[in-house]
């Protein structure tokens, strides 16, 4: 029988606020356990949620990044459960009115673009964590995360396959990046992804049984762990047996996912409007006011790059592909000036391999787009070759100064003078006699050879151009 | 609508409450007396009534993000029961 | 000293007659002398009142006294207080000093005022007999065998067998009113957001608001006049400003269209009840107001709804309790489920543990809409049809419990019986009104309440008809004879 995946994604990602969502606690990631839970995180009695304003404006944000309706009149609830890391005994979510919903992500996998419904979005408060390790019989619970704001988003069951699942998560993390509402860092779990897989027999219309996936926390886990749970569903079906509705865990180091038994337990969470919190209402102005601070999207600004600096698909889309990228590149064209080819050459190549390399993020790259526009100057104006810029790169990267500076201390000026390339050209030639005859009795490719020993000699300082010509010359003379 | 002392018992882990086996017949008799005070709301028709979750006509005030908080954490966790090492201490939680 | 109102004693303390720790003491030493057999305190702080004393009359000295500076009062142990217990009159808290103070008592504190301790409640606030408390019933000053009403009834207590001016209390489901109605005193909940619920332990949120146990209609204005005020920290307070409820207690009363739900005196309502009730209303009729006869027809249904809605939310709101972070933990708990279902067992008490899982049902899978959502609706029926009363008069009036104060123990064994005692006030917190309860008369020992409800934020009009009553009647001067 033929088998057809289907995924729904619901993806938590954590708000960019200094504050968390219903307390002034700071919500820095990697603080002292218990350091950033106040009164509010901690549950203790009689303290009251109030509602930090930015999760607002961030949700509208996405909302209207993804063609969604902003609800003008939103309802947080509250769902109630036991759980240590959880210490009001409930979370407060939003349930019957969200404020995002009906909104739409296009994805393109193997050049075939589709279009995945996104069902809501909602706000909702974080948990905090149960550590396991240190204490032989005990947990220890830290609820600095306790309150964090997430942004919760909820796809359509549009996805077919792992791959689009994953094209789909790597589409919504750009975006939620470019709109500067969540850093996207999967590491520290400011992106994190719950996966509900069903398959059905090609060609019918109802959905099989689905199991839940959670936390799966990098683009490659989430592809693995699907691609896994797929076959685990056909391979069950296929012997007779029938999926269950349960949520697993993926485990990366064994490439499977296992049941949670832990939760198993059906879960009445007993939603009801939070009577703490009052409903949040958004007026037009309001969301008028957010669209005009929307950053340029993805897909506009690679079509502008395209259009504006005539960079290739490929390079437009590398470039665009993250936001810092993005916005370093244009700031080195906006600084150099010259050709947005060599910029792109540039961010793409050297410096995205020594990024790469230290395994730091554009942000925090030594060379700045200033200093590289700099050392693209030079380039452009012949003062050094390609080859010697990537030493000077090199050097800035290093933290030896500006690209300038460092051709000067180095004596690295490119010789551009006819007359001292010709004494170099001469002094090869005079050593090399019997390569000069092997070239004038036919053998033209040594020209590679002269050339190669002319630049030696200049410790790469001459023009390779000029070298080229000036041999030409003087070989058929 | 009366309530089995096994409706009880499910309703009580619900709610994480320890209720007495021996207790339990008690609770059901009490619950179900109150239960039937509350079902005198079937009364009245309620058809098409938008629910009323507050009393007052009022809306979300929100709050500008700001951090106002400072580490308290040694006097919050002078009134808790066990900890160590900055943490809350909990029977080992398996997932 | 102890006969005076807080208006008098404050008028004292202003032309030096007596100091602010003069004051303090006197009301201590009665603590001392009489709360043994009343037990309406869970708490006395003598050290720190003695040191606010101090502070009061040196702030006195300096010229920078405000009206309420050096009077003594005693907050309902449901508000937290920094360094002194809050238990909320159960064995979950009796362990609990809050690391920070509620709104009421940063503002009670800001004024001046001394806090003598903290008073005795129903656990968690649920309860109308204060026979709940893990503390142990108070007893009403009027009739030792008789409850005081509750769940303020340790506030209500402590101002009618005067061992303290006035109190504060929080009102659900006709918590201030219905205990000082069986103590004979004067008692007012605000609108819903009037004063902020921040530091003030929840019990049903959307109904929960604190408010003043106290001898008069205006020493009720004084207090109010601090504890009321918008509180960021509360997203459900309100930002209306405060008026001087001081200002307005003598305005005439002529013309005042005073109604009266033809439902508050049916059926169940005690004969002596309505006759002082209506000899109250006769008095108004004197005072120049108009009296028009009215409608409330789904008043019924107030209680069934309340106890849905209250349970329901109290389930939520008492499920931080865990045994984790603060409060009762029980002994080696075996694994994380006989942590928390063993801690909640020991630390509440039956009645919270039978609100907590009548609420908890109604929530659940299958029953929220046939309970929760049907409450709701009727909550908005009853609201409505209090919007549309209040386009036909002014306040309105009725008795504030159907008895006077019952026998300690009288109804212990019987939830619904008990439940029916706020008949006629819980309808007010469903709707969010502020109403107020003034003494009217007696049964025997026991203190009949008159019940005022007004239109939202009309706190200034009920304490002004509750004063103007008390110009002319004096009730509310009668003292308990092993009090006085």
């Amino acid at each position: 029988m033929q088998w057809e995946a289907v995924i729904g994604l619901e993806v938590h990602t954590q708000l960019t606020t200094r504050s968390k969502i219903f307390s002034g606690a700071a919500t820095a990631y990697g603080a002292e356990p218990n350091t950033q839970a106040c009164a509010v995180d901690l549950g203790l009695p009689g303290v009251l949620p109030v509602l930090n304003a930015d999760v607002v404006r961030m949700a509208t944000m996405l909302g209207l990044a993804i063609d969604a309706r902003v609800a003008r009149r939103s309802v947080f609830a509250r769902k109630n459960y036991f759980y240590p890391d959880l210490p009001k005994g409930y979370q407060i979510s939003q349930y019957e009115l969200p404020i995002v919903a009906h909104g739409h992500l296009d994805i393109s996998v193997d050049g075939d673009s589709k279009r995945i419904g996104i069902t809501r979005a909602h706000l909702e408060e974080d948990a905090g964590k149960s550590l396991h390790e240190d204490f032989s019989s005990c947990s220890g619970i830290d609820l600095n995360r306790a309150g964090t704001p997430l942004l919760e988003i909820v796809s359509e069951p549009d996805l077919r396959s792992a791959k689009e699942a994953v094209a789909y998560l790597k589409k919504l993390h750009q975006l939620v990046v470019y709109l500067g509402i969540c850093d996207g860092n999967m590491q520290e779990g400011s992106f994190r992804c719950d996966a509900n897989v069903s398959v059905r027999p090609r060609g019918q219309a109802e959905f099989g049984t689905r199991a839940e996936i959670k936390n799966v926390n990098s683009f490659r886990f989430v592809e693995r762990a699907i691609d896994y749970e797929i076959e685990r569903q056909i391979e069950l079906l296929e012997g007779g047996g029938r999926v269950v509705q349960e949520t697993r865990l993926y485990d990366p180091d064994r490439d499977e996912t296992r049941s949670m038994r832990g939760k198993e337990e059906a879960n009445d969470y007993r939603y009801f409007p939070d009577p703490d919190l009052l409903p949040v209402l958004v007026s037009d102005e309001f969301v008028d006011g957010v669209r005009a601070t929307l950053p340029e999207l993805p897909a506009v600004k690679l079509a502008r790059f395209r259009a504006d600096f005539g960079l290739a698909e490929y390079d437009a889309e590398t470039l665009t592909a993250e936001r810092g990228t993005a916005d370093y590149f244009e700031a080195v064209v906006a600084a150099f000036g010259g050709e947005a080819k060599l910029c792109a050459n540039w961010v793409m190549g050297e410096l995205a391999a020594a990024l790469n390399r230290a395994g730091l993020d554009i942000a925090a790259s030594p060379v700045s787009a200033a200093q590289l526009a700099g050392l693209l100057r030079r380039i452009h104006d012949k003062t050094i070759s390609g080859k010697i810029a990537k030493d000077v790169f090199a050097a800035m990267w290093d933290g030896e100064g500006e690209a300038d500076a460092i051709i000067a201390a180095r004596g690295l000026v490119q010789v551009t003078d006819s007359a001292a390339i010709e004494a170099l050209i001469d002094e090869v030639l005079a050593a090399n006699g019997k390569q000069v005859e092997q070239y004038r009795g036919g053998q033209e490719k040594l020209l590679g050879f002269f050339v190669g020993q002319v630049m030696k000699v200049s410790k790469g300082k001459a023009n390779p151009q000029q070298v080229n010509d000036l041999l030409l010359a003087k070989l058929k003379g | 609508m009366s309530l089995e002392p096994s409706q009880v018992a499910k309703i009580a882990h619900l709610a994480r409450l320890a209720i007495d086996e021996s207790a339990a017949p008690a609770y059901a008799n009490n619950l179900s007396a109150i239960l039937e005070l509350v079902e005198q709301m079937n009364a009245i028709d309620t058809t098409g009534v938008e629910p009323l979750a507050h009393p007052l006509d009022m809306h979300q005030r929100l709050r500008a993000d700001a951090v106002t908080e400072t580490d308290r954490r040694d006097e919050f966790q002078a009134i808790a029961p066990a900890t160590a090492a900055g943490l809350y201490l909990v029977p080992k939680v398996i997932e | 000293m102890h006969t005076k109102t807080l208006a008098e004693l404050a008028r004292g303390l202003a032309a030096g007659e007596f100091s602010s720790r003069e004051l303090t003491a006197a009301c201590l030493a009665r603590i001392d002398a009489h709360d043994g057999v009343l037990n309406s305190f869970i708490s006395v702080s003598a050290e720190r009142a003695l040191a606010q004393a101090d502070a009061a009359d040196a702030r006195r000295r300096a010229g920078a006294a405000g009206p309420l500076t050096g009077l003594p009062l005693a907050h309902k142990d449901i508000f937290c207080t920094r360094g002194v217990k809050t238990s909320c009159g159960s064995k979950m808290l009796d362990n609990f000093v809050a690391p920070y103070d509620a709104a009421v008592v940063e503002r009670c504190d800001a004024a001046g005022l001394v806090m003598l301790g903290k008073t005795n409640m129903d656990e968690f606030a649920m309860g109308s007999s204060n026979e709940s408390s893990y503390y142990g019933p108070v007893k009403n000053p009027w009739d030792l065998a008789a409850v005081p009403g509750g769940s303020s009834g340790g506030s209500a207590a402590a101002v009618a067998a005067r061992l303290v001016p006035v109190a504060t209390g929080t009102d659900t489901g006709g918590s201030i009113r219905q205990p000082a109605a069986m103590c004979g005193i004067t008692g007012i909940k605000p609108t819903y957001g009037r004063v902020s619920r921040y530091g003030m332990i929840a019990y049903a949120s959307s109904l929960d608001q604190g408010g003043v146990l106290a001898h008069s209609a205006e020493d009720c204005a004084l207090l109010l006049g601090v504890m009321a005020g918008f509180d960021v920290r509360d997203s459900t307070c309100a930002e209306a400003p405060v008026p001087d409820y001081t200002a307005t207690l003598n305005d005439s009363l002529a013309g005042l269209r005073i109604g009266l739900p033809r439902e508050y005196f049916g059926a169940g309502l005690d004969a002596d009840v309505a006759r002082a009730v209506e000899a109250a209303i006769d008095e108004y009729r004197r005072l120049g107001a108009e009296v028009v006869e009215l409608s409330l027809p789904n008043a019924e249904l107030a209680i069934p709804a309340y106890y849905v809605i209250a349970p329901s939310e109290a389930s939520s709101n008492l499920a931080r309790y865990d045994g984790v972070r603060f409060g009762h933990r029980c002994a080696e708990p075996r694994d994380l489920l006989d942590l928390y279902t063993r801690s909640r067992a020991e630390g509440f008490g039956t009645e919270v543990q039978r609100r907590i899982l009548v609420g908890t049902y109604a929530l659940s899978a299958g029953y929220y809409d046939a309970y929760y959502l049907k409450a709701q609706q009727i909550r908005r029926l009853i609201r409505d049809e209090f919007l549309q009363a209040f386009t036909q008069c002014d306040l309105i009036a009725g008795p504030t419990a159907p008895s006077v104060a019952f026998d300690l123990g009288e109804k212990a064994d019987d939830p619904v019986a008990l439940y029916l005692a706020d008949i006629y006030t819980v309808a007010v917190n469903l709707a969010g009104l502020p109403a107020l309860s003034l003494p009217c008369g007696f049964k025997g020992q026991r203190p009949i309440g008159l019940q005022l409800i007004g239109p939202a934020f009309a706190e200034g009009r009920l304490l002004n008809a509750a004063h103007a009553y008390q110009q002319v009647s004096d009730w509310h001067r009668r003292m308990p004879q092993a009090f006085a």
